[in-house]
């Protein structure tokens, strides 16, 4: 009789162990920031189910143009995306904004329902692919203080680093709240999402990423991408803001092997090669209303900035208040888990041109020309052991 | 006063009616054991009570279940489940004609399904007509679902998602058999209505056939007024095997509306091949069904959306005690496996020219315990693995299910 019961216990002991287990929070990018209160972890979860499962349908508003049919299919486990995902901008090519607005600009919505005819890019607009980032992190970056972006700034060169990181100057969205000391300058506003910096903040990149890459117009940005005309909202402002609060809350990825040998020797590289001068290993927050976001030291390697990349990666478009050549200096964080987001490989640079991260190291130019050759002067081991730090990250 | 005499006398002349059932009156319909059964016959060859020679005859079977599972170290926990709880009636109106009807409902009440309704006619063995609401006779599975005849608890993927079983629609047709000595050999051929634009606009983020189903206006009227065609034949050896072909085709797609031209007309068409057999010596048997999906898809869709899709499944269920368990002299204990895979999107990203992912594979075993035929109690450890639409590592799914299923 002993027996009998100890089975069916035995067995339920063993639901668990038998399980697979989760991959260790180092080796994924997704999940929350610790620290956050149970309203908080409420809010990432409606804001993660939005993400990551809410695919759009015609009946819920997808389209008719459009680019994906979520949110999450473009940023596969919160990481970078595929060139199957891969976004086309077109039509400016200065600061003076983008000609082709009433020809579907900025974004090509390169597919459409069935019945319906996607846009193509309009003869004699330049254009330029850009490949989904990681998310992240983003709450970290959207709260470092806009006087600490200003400070990395040194668009004359007064340094004679060689670097001139410069700052976006962006109109701001009607809906977009200034952050807590938040500058602006002329009725602009410093931008710092996307590749082009062109983005204010994480509402603003939700808002349009809504409308332009899936179809769906909010209370945000209400004007169909299809005709033109304004429309009732296709989704609920909550959801966009429970979305929003999700992307701010997702952790920052965690560093893989800190403390190895050739991890450690290849920061060192990487700082002497001066590829932290953009890269910036450390940000800091300044405040912010969530408290595990509020003054807290991370490790992003990015400033923020937008830089001049050379001839080769000029694609010849721009956005916001950056030249063609100009790109904002990418976290690097993350990049070592890129491949299990990427399906396999790497696609890396703006369009995912770079098939790994030696390549794209070899594909810097502009201010950065300096930095690639340091990189190229080293020897094969200590290339090895900067791919190695890099890939840790 | 005169309510209260009201209702002692309703409960007095309930209790006396009740008392007159003579349940010897209840019998078991006799079931075919001839050996030349097909999968074409499972509708009818389910175990089925009559009252005396009462013309209509009743049965159903019903499922529940425990299960603990998680996927890549996060699990929902202990879970009861009451999957489904299964009506049947059968008439026989004439000695020729008979009408058979199975409610389903699931989850709890959760869904109501009428997945089949249909009333037959037999003009000759050869040439029978049915007409109602009729299960579309691709692969084996949908003809064949019913829980007890199964040793796993979960339905297999590439019948219920890729096909998908169970699926019925409105309809007409004809069936038919003939035999010659230990071989009978069968056809079947209906039109009903059809898919619609779901199975590319849907929830689920793929090309879902099964998405198909949640129209809810699909047994009023065809979507597109475009018949879908379903077509098996399958040949059987006594005692041997079975082997069956199925065909399922037809537009799915809103092609115009109020006689205005909206899209061309896009076509789905799917192909499957079934086979079950048992080893003669060691009694094991193995059933199995594989199928093929096409799509036509418009090539300015995304490509989330699989043009083909390919999976099935390989049951084997091996006996390895039969007697005496549990004081039930007829028991048999089996080991089972099941296998499955589905491809969902089968192609190449027109970017990369790399392969596209989106696939699924399972394996679960089991240990089944059948203490008659028409019961089981079963123990499976499902492992599955799911790489998503970019080839990205597969998300882990792993647990127990353990639960019963029984005609009643």
């Amino acid at each position: 009789m002993k027996l009998r019961l100890i089975f069916p216990l035995l067995l339920l002991s063993a639901c668990t162990k038998l399980q697979p287990a989760g991959p260790k929070a180092d080796q994924v990018l997704d999940g929350p920031l610790e620290n956050l209160t149970p309203e908080q972890r409420l809010q990432f979860l409606r804001g993660d189910i939005a993400f990551n499962d809410e695919v759009f349908t015609r009946e819920t508003g997808l389209g008719p143009l459009f680019v994906s049919t979520s949110c999450g299919s473009c940023h596969a486990g919160d990481g970078k995306g595929h060139p199957f995902t891969t976004l086309t901008r077109f039509g400016q090519t200065d600061v003076g904004g983008n000609q082709y607005l009433q020809s579907g600009g900025p974004q090509l919505q390169h597919r459409a329902l069935q019945g319906f005819e996607p846009e193509q890019i309009p003869a004699g607009a330049t254009f330029s692919r850009f490949m989904p980032p990681a998310n992240t992190g983003l709450g970290l970056l959207d709260a470092v203080a806009d006087s600490s972006i200003l400070a990395m700034a040194d668009p004359m060169d007064r340094d004679s680093d060689g670097i001139s990181g410069e700052v976006s100057w962006i109109s701001p969205k009607k809906y977009s709240q200034q952050r807590p000391g938040g500058i602006s300058q002329n009725g602009k506003v410093i931008g710092r999402f996307g590749k082009k910096a062109a983005a204010y903040d994480l509402l603003h990149q939700t808002a349009v990423a809504y409308n332009e890459d899936i179809g769906i117009t909010s209370v945000f940005e209400p004007i169909s991408t299809y005709n033109g005309e304004e429309g009732d909202p296709e989704i609920a402002s909550q959801t966009v803001l429970d979305v929003v609060f999700y992307l701010k809350t997702l952790k920052a990825p965690i560093q893989r092997n800190a403390s190895t040998k050739d991890v450690v020797d290849g920061r060192a590289l990487f700082i002497s090669a001066k590829c932290g001068t953009c890269h910036r290993p450390e940000l800091k927050t300044g405040y912010s209303p969530i408290n595990a976001l509020s003054q807290i030291s991370f490790y992003p390697y990015t400033d923020l900035l937008l830089h001049d990349m050379g001839s080769t990666l000029n694609d010849g478009y721009t956005e916001g208040g950056a030249k063609t050549f100009e790109w904002r200096t990418p976290p690097l964080w993350g990049l070592g888990l890129s491949k299990n987001s990427q399906g396999g490989g790497y696609f890396l640079l703006h369009d995912g041109r770079a098939k790994s991260i030696n390549e794209a190291i070899l594909l810097h130019g502009g201010e950065a020309t300096r930095s690639r050759n340091n990189y190229q002067a080293l020897s094969e081991a200590e290339r090895k052991k900067v791919l190695i730090f890099l890939e840790s990250l | 006063m005169k309510k209260i005499f009201i209702v002692i006398a309703s409960c007095l002349f309930v209790k006396t009616a009740v008392a007159q059932i003579d349940s010897s009156l209840l019998r078991r319909s006799a079931i075919d054991t001839s050996g030349l059964k097909l999968n074409m016959d499972a509708a009818y060859s389910r175990p089925f009570l009559s009252i005396g020679k009462f013309p209509v005859s009743f049965g159903g079977y019903a499922e529940a279940n425990y299960q603990h599972l998680g996927t890549n170290g996060v699990t929902e926990g202990h879970q009861f489940q009451m999957r489904r709880f299964t009506l049947f009636v059968a008439s026989t109106v004439s000695e020729r004609i008979k009408f058979l009807s199975e409610v389903e409902f699931e989850d709890g009440a959760k869904e109501i399904n009428v997945e089949f309704a249909a009333l037959d006619v037999e003009l000759n063995p050869l040439l029978n007509l049915r007409g109602g609401i009729i299960l579309n006779p691709i692969g084996a599975f949908n003809q064949n679902h019913d829980g007890p005849k199964w040793e796993f608890v979960d339905r297999p993927m590439s019948a219920t998602e890729m096909l998908p079983a169970t699926w019925s629609n409105v309809g007409f047709g004809i069936y038919g058999k003939t035999f010659k000595g230990d071989w009978a050999l069968a056809y079947e051929a209906y039109l009903t209505n059809g898919f619609n634009d779901r199975i590319i606009d849907n929830g689920v983020g793929r090309t879902s056939l099964a998405a198909a189903k949640l129209d809810p206006t699909r047994f009023e009227e065809s979507y597109n007024g475009i018949p879908l065609i379903t077509l098996k034949t399958a040949i059987k050896k006594r005692n041997f095997a079975e082997l069956g072909l199925s065909y399922m085709g037809g537009i799915y797609n809103k092609f115009q509306d109020d006689g205005l031209q909206l899209d061309k007309k896009r076509r789905v068409d799917t192909y499957a091949l079934d086979m079950n057999f048992t080893l003669s010596n060691w009694r094991t048997a193995v059933n199995a069904e594989w199928a093929w999906v096409f799509v036509d898809i418009a090539p300015t869709y995304t490509q989330q959306y699989g043009r083909r899709q390919q999976g099935g499944f390989v049951d084997i269920v091996q006996p390895i005690y039969r007697g005496n368990f549990a004081g039930l002299p007829n028991s048999v204990i089996n080991l089972a496996l099941r296998a499955e895979y589905v491809d969902w999107n089968i192609g190449r990203f027109n970017e990369t020219k790399g392969n596209i992912g989106d696939n699924f594979w399972g394996l679960t075993p089991a240990i089944s315990w059948r203490p008659g035929a028409q019961t089981v109690v079963r123990v499976n450890y499902k492992i599955v693995r799911q790489t998503d639409l970019l080839g990205n590592p597969p998300a882990k799914t792993g647990g127990w299910q353990i639960g019963f299923s029984s005609y009643f």
